[in-house]
Parts: structure tokens; sequence; C-alpha cells
């Protein structure tokens, strides 16, 4: 085993192909990141993410990047749950997703759980760059273990910049070694799972959509700006789920 | 410039209106979730960590001299409840009022103008302490301090805790206010190197699903 952890990065390009389509002139990835084109509907190109479940483990360092180009539409998931392990190498694991759209531009980034397995340490950092006119809809989900098993530590922070503006900045560390009262009454409070939808649409700045709770675990909030945030918690990462497909269901489709 | 300065500003008596706050506490007491001392205990810790950090951030960071524009968008993009956002500004808009009669300066009066809804509470903290002659750590201090007293207090109102225990909490977790504090005005400093992305974006998720829940009740004891 190496002491450094592997670095591995994959990269998309998203662009208008000229005939109402999207072409994806770059699709790249290596090592255990490895993203593959998959049919696509419409004017949309979709890109499955392979192999993330194979890691991160602890010392790894894993970039993946998606540029949507002006006019382009980018739908992205993920084959599977990418589970974060402890590894040989010392020192936390890192993910760094670093994602674009421009004018008119559409991207739907939606990963299957990140699961943080026991002794895992992993840091995960979503910055997402929109321009004025670019639609986004980014779901992002933890589950805290295994079944029946304590979490790693788990540090996430998901930021979002529209037209150079910053309108959400979110950061939720948990696990072991994590600030205290982080499995307490103000921010866990024992659930095992927690995800957040972001949703940007130049027609929010406009008309904001209302505020909703759905019970106490979740709410539908408009942002600081042309976007709106879904905050959930929920005991598994099956009822995580359910609860953020109503929300969006509340927030109507594009 | 007096220290002392610092015990007028942090005391529960000055008439900011934060009183009429519970930090969410209300939400968590009627949702089962605090019931008693050890439960407010942890409630306080997780709000100090998160809330709590970034509040002390920002105070620190107006206080340093960072302009309060940059840091009133930092505070929105770190506050998505909507619900908090109003609590916030209305915090801070009656704070303003209260430190331009007790420390009137023409920063303060600037604010003001700048600011005519409100700016942010912990933002306006900061510069009044500025005009207090205070210094960041100071800043830094009273924010996580009242991050964690407010629902203290909130708290022996809603459960009709015992105050000592109350009070008991709050003192253990003094060592954590240092480290929060100290972490707030490191953040204060690279702040002024990177720009305001160096603040922490600590959040709490059921902070923020319990004060949009909560916001919709017909009654409530406190505002937030």
């Amino acid at each position: 085993m190496t002491s450094t952890g592997v670095r591995a990065a994959a990269r998309i390009v998203a662009r208008g192909d000229g005939r109402g389509g999207t072409a994806l002139p770059v699709l790249e990835g290596e090592g255990p990141l490895s993203p593959r084109r998959t049919r696509g509907s419409g004017a949309e190109a979709r890109v499955v993410l392979v192999g993330a479940m194979s890691g991160p483990l602890g010392g790894d360092r894993f970039t993946v990047t998606a540029d949507v180009e002006t006019g382009a539409r980018l739908r992205v998931g993920s084959a599977a749950a990418t589970l974060a392990l402890p590894g040989q190498a010392k020192g936390e694991a890192r993910y760094d997703v670093r994602l674009r759209a421009g004018e008119e531009a559409e991207l739907h980034w939606l990963p299957e759980q990140l699961i943080s397995a026991r002794g895992s340490d992993l840091s995960v950092t979503t910055r997402v760059d929109l321009a004025a006119t670019a639609r986004l809809l980014l779901r992002e989900e933890q589950v805290l273990g295994r079944a029946g098993e304590e979490p790693g530590r788990l540090t996430s922070r998901l930021a979002l910049r529209i037209a150079g503006r910053c309108v959400l900045d979110q950061e939720l560390s948990c696990g072991p070694g994590a600030p205290g009262g982080w499995d307490g009454p103000a921010v866990l409070a024992g659930h095992r799972a927690v995800g957040q939808l972001l949703v940007a649409r130049p027609e929010f700045a406009e008309r904001p959509p209302p505020p909703r709770t759905l019970g106490t675990g979740a709410a539908v909030v408009p942002l600081a700006g042309p976007a709106a945030l879904v905050t959930a918690v929920a005991p598994d990462a099956l009822r995580l789920r359910r609860l953020l497909e109503e929300a969006l269901a509340l927030l109507g489709q594009d | 410039m007096s220290r002392a300065a610092l015990l007028v500003l942090a005391d529960g008596r000055f008439p900011a209106g934060g009183h009429a706050h519970s930090g969410g506490a209300e939400e968590a007491v009627k949702a089962g979730r605090v019931t008693d001392a050890a439960s407010l205990a942890d409630f306080c810790r997780g709000r100090l960590h998160t809330t709590g950090l970034v509040s002390a951030s920002l105070a620190a960071a107006a206080a340093a001299g960072t302009d309060p524009a940059a840091l009133d968008a930092a505070a929105d993009a770190r506050t998505p409840s909507p619900a908090l956002r109003t609590a916030a500004r209305r915090l801070g808009r009656q704070l303003l009022r209260a430190a331009r009669a007790t420390w009137p300066g023409a920063e303060l009066d600037a604010l003001a103008r700048r600011f005519p809804k409100g700016a942010h509470q912990p933002v306006v903290l900061g510069l009044v302490a500025r005009a207090a002659g205070l210094g960041p750590l100071d800043a830094a201090y009273c924010a996580a301090y009242e991050s964690v007293s407010g629902p203290a207090t909130a708290t022996v109102r809603l459960l009709s805790l015992d105050p000592f225990d109350a009070t008991a909490v709050l003192a253990r977790l003094a060592p954590e206010l240092d480290r929060v504090a100290d972490r707030a005005v490191e953040a204060a400093r690279r702040v002024a190197d990177e720009g305001v992305d160096a603040l922490p974006a600590a959040s709490a998720p059921l902070l923020e699903t319990g004060a949009q829940a909560h916001a919709g009740w017909p009654v409530r004891l406190f505002a937030s």
C-alpha cells in the first residue's frame, strides 16, 4: 500500500451540438472514477459515474468536474452509492466536485447516496457556479453508517454561486471527532440520513417558491437569490429519498 | 476604551430584543428533542459549533473592519431559512438602535443608512463592538455566548427548568466557547486575505427546518 492514497479525476464537458442536442467533447476519468455516456432524452446528454463505490479510502483525493456550456443540457447520475471506507493511508480522504453551467444551460446532478462507513474520514466539497440564466437540480444525500453501524467522520460543504454571487454556503460535520453536539437536538438528533436538494431557476428571481415544511425534519426554502433549498433529515436513506422527492414535487418540475 | 464595555454589550439586559428569541429552543422543546438539562446541554453545544461559530466569525470579521455588506451577504448564504434571515435582520436592527444611543458614532450611522431594514445581527454586533472600543475577540465571545445563552434562558421558561441547572449548562460550555471564539478570530483574520469565503459555514439541519416549522405556528411564546 502507498501512504499517500489514490489521486483520481474525472472531467465532463457538455456542449450544444448545433442540432438541438448536447455533445460531450470531454468525457474522461481515471482510476476508480469512470464517467460513461448513456442514452439521453431530447436535448439532454446523460452520464453515469461508474465505479465510485470502490472508494474513497483514507488519503485518497478524488476530483470530479463538469462544465455545461451555453445552452447545453447535462444529467449526471451514479451507478451505485459511494461508500467512504477507512484506508491504509493516513489522513482524511477528499472528494471535490466542481460544477459549472453557462447561460441557458441546464445541469441535473443526481448521484446516489454517500455512505460514511465506520472508521472512514472523508471531506466532500461541492462548488457550483451558475450563469444568471442557468438551471440546476442537485441532490446530495449522506447516510451515516451502513445498517446499524456507527458512522465515520464526514464533512460536507455545499456552495452555490449565481452570476458570481454566493447564494448558499453550508457545511455539515458529523461522526466521531466532529465538533460536539452534531448528533444532538439542534443538528441531527439521531437521524442517520441527511440530504439536500438545490434548485436554481432564473424565474425564482421574480417568483420565489413559498417556504414549506414537511414535518419537522424537512423544509423547502427560498434562498437569498434565484434558488431554493430543500433540507431533510430522516432515520434512513429510503425515507430521506421519499422526503426529497415529495419536496421536489412541491417545487414543480421544470 | 474599556474592556468593561463587553459586560454591558453581553449583558442579557442590554435592550436589544434578544429575550424575545429562543434560538430554536421553543421548537426543539415542543418536538420533544429538548426535555431536560442534559438535552439542553447537547442542544446548546450543537448550536454553539454551528450557528454560534458562524455568528462569532461574522462578528469578529466586522469588528476587524471587513466590509459589512460583504459580511451580510455571507450571512445570507449561510442562513438558508428565510425565517432565520428575517429574525437575524430584526435583531440586527434592534441592536443597532440600542447601540447608536449607547455608543454613538459615524460608523453605526452609516450602517443604519446602508441597511434600513436591518443587517444580520452578528454583523451589527461586530460593528457595535468596534464602536464600544472592543476588538474582534470580544465580539466573537459575545456572539458565541449569545448563541447558547438565548436558548438556555428560553428553556428555563419553556420547561420550567431550574435556572441553576441552565446556568450550569452554560458554565460547562465555557472551554468550548473559548475554542469557538479563537476559531472565529482566526477565520476573521483569513477573511482579510481570502475574502468572506474563508468564513466557516457550519450548519445545523434541524435548526433550519425547525425554524421554518416554528414560523408557521399560530401561537408561540418566542419570535424564533
